[in-house]
């Protein structure tokens, strides 16, 4: 184990961030044409794209639901994402990660506008760095938007850590790593409903209540900034 | 690929009194909102494994059996033990389990599990090594489900904490030959005993322990692993459902006095 320090004596991170800072963020949305909305995201240096196809036919036809659409959802990790070679067959994290995705998206979807149908949702990640499954369900609900699927809100996702016995926003891999907790959630800020939540790590009772509100502020940063993209995309005078 | 699963069908009548009963604070089976079922505990059920347990909740019936073999370590973990946790729906346990590989919702529940154990550093993995760098023990939890009636995952984390608790570990002899596997056991070098709660929502009722019947109804849970100390260790909410933070809050200070009293209760006072 490296004893490489995650904090210097300014407080400032690895990557020169303070504690409440989130990494930078970019998006861009509609940028595949076969796709029925589609977005990209960079978080710090993750990189990640995400399509939408449907509402379309349920394909198995059996899956259908006769009161609401089926929400399907892969996350895959591209094997040229990771340090090492990632094998491109789906690991038991990313088949965990794929239904905690969905699971985070589908309270936002209008679902019974469209039964017997199903709306797929891809995620390619083509580099990974730490919370790669935050950026993806932000760049997730951006394509849903961009699909022009009744959503109730976007919804947004930031992880809060603990490195060094304190707090920080938004982990980065070498952060993740060797730091004492990560948990990540995911926010509809309108709604004030949080619809992702994990945690791995150790976090007290005092830690856990600050480190909530602290994503939540996050979550609301990065809502503006999803608000941003779509009005400089679809709102031209 | 995850896919909104079929919600299992429950009848109309059972479903209304369902939410009659928890509008005035009861639940079908009699119990108040924040109540277990009824625990039990059985230890050393498998003597072919270096540890075992079956547990039940109410109807709910779990066996996790401890294996105790050689390996490698982690590359980035030299000196360290290793720890895998793998959960079997087993089609004798309900009539939607079909055989086949793990799917979505046991890979679930084992890494919550797992992150439950890993995450409070109950075992202490560093004793655990053979030779440094090339030897360690792997311990495999494997969790068995046999009938499901609710909260796989309280009674799959309690099985696992009891079956380690009671598990031996096999003494090896390091010699110019290479390792060799003497008569003696140790006992698992255990430093913590994290218990795991599991909260569901019903409209805007919060119970604990769900049922398969109130499983159903509900829209979203949360599950919150707590150390002997009540820090929490690991969390997992699924469903398509959402809390608020008030919700969430709230049910995190519920797990925490439930865990000192299932705790209590399964281990006695002392832990």
């Amino acid at each position: 184990m490296t004893n490489k320090k995650l904090i210097d004596e300014n407080g400032l991170r690895i990557d020169g961030r303070r504690l409440d800072e989130i990494r930078p963020i970019k998006f861009e949305v509609g940028l595949l044409s076969n796709a029925d909305g589609s977005a990209y995201i960079e978080h710090g240096r993750n990189k990640i794209i995400v399509a939408v196809y449907g509402p379309r036919e349920t394909q198995p036809k059996h899956i259908g639901l006769v009161d609401r659409a089926v929400v399907r959802c892969r996350y895959h990790m591209a094997p040229f994402s990771t340090d090492e070679r990632k094998s491109p067959a789906p690991s038991r994290r990313e088949i965990e990660i794929s239904k905690v995705i969905r699971e985070a998206l589908e309270p936002a979807i209008f679902t019974e506008y469209f039964p017997r149908s199903m709306i797929d949702i891809f995620i390619e990640v083509l580099q990974s760095d730490g919370g790669s499954r935050c950026a993806a369900i932000t760049a997730a609900s951006l394509a849903l938007a961009d699909a022009g699927i009744p959503l109730r809100d976007l919804v947004a996702a930031c992880a809060v850590g603990k490195i060094e016995g304190k707090l920080a926003l938004d982990l980065s891999d070498i952060e993740d790593k060797l730091g004492e907790a990560d948990m990540p959630i995911a926010y509809m800020p309108s709604l004030g409903r949080i619809s992702l939540l994990q945690m791995d790590g150790v976090f007290s009772e005092e830690e856990f209540i600050k480190a909530l509100n602290m994503a939540k502020d996050a979550c609301l940063r990065i809502y503006e900034l999803q608000k941003q993209c779509l009005k400089s995309r679809y709102v031209s005078i | 690929m995850s896919v909104t699963p079929q919600s299992e069908p429950i009848s109309k009548i059972k479903e209304n009194q369902v939410l009659k009963l928890l509008a005035s604070g009861k639940r079908l089976d009699g119990r108040s909102l924040l109540d277990y079922r009824n625990i039990k505990v059985e230890v050393g059920v498998i003597d072919k494994a270096e540890g075992s347990a079956m547990v039940s909740l109410g109807n709910t019936k779990v066996l996790v059996g401890v294996k105790v073999e050689t390996g490698k370590p982690y590359p980035d973990l030299p000196n360290q033990g290793a720890l895998t946790v793998n959960a079997e729906f087993v089609p004798l346990a309900h009539r939607y389990f079909e055989p086949g590989p793990p799917d979505e919702n046991s890979i679930e529940l084992a890494r919550v599990v797992d992150r439950g154990i890993r995450g409070s550093e109950s075992i202490d993995l560093r004793k655990l090594v053979i030779v440094e760098g090339s030897t360690v023990y792997v311990v495999f939890i494997d969790i068995y489900i046999l009938n499901h009636d609710g909260n796989l995952i309280d009674a799959s984390a309690l099985a696992s904490v009891v079956a380690l608790l009671n598990s031996k570990v096999p003494v090896y002899r390091v010699n110019e030959n290479g390792i060799k596997k003497v008569d003696e056991y140790f006992p698992m070098p255990m430093v913590d005993c994290p218990i795991t709660i599991t909260a569901a929502k019903i409209n805007d009722k919060i119970i604990v322990d769900p049922t398969l019947d109130e499983e159903n109804i509900s829209t979203a849970k949360l599950t919150i692993t707590l150390t002997k100390n009540g820090n929490i260790c690991a969390m997992q909410k699924s469903g398509t459902g959402t809390f608020t933070i008030d919700e969430i809050t709230n049910i995190q200070k519920i797990a925490r006095e439930k865990s000192y009293e299932i705790r209590k209760k399964v281990f006695g006072e002392g832990q």
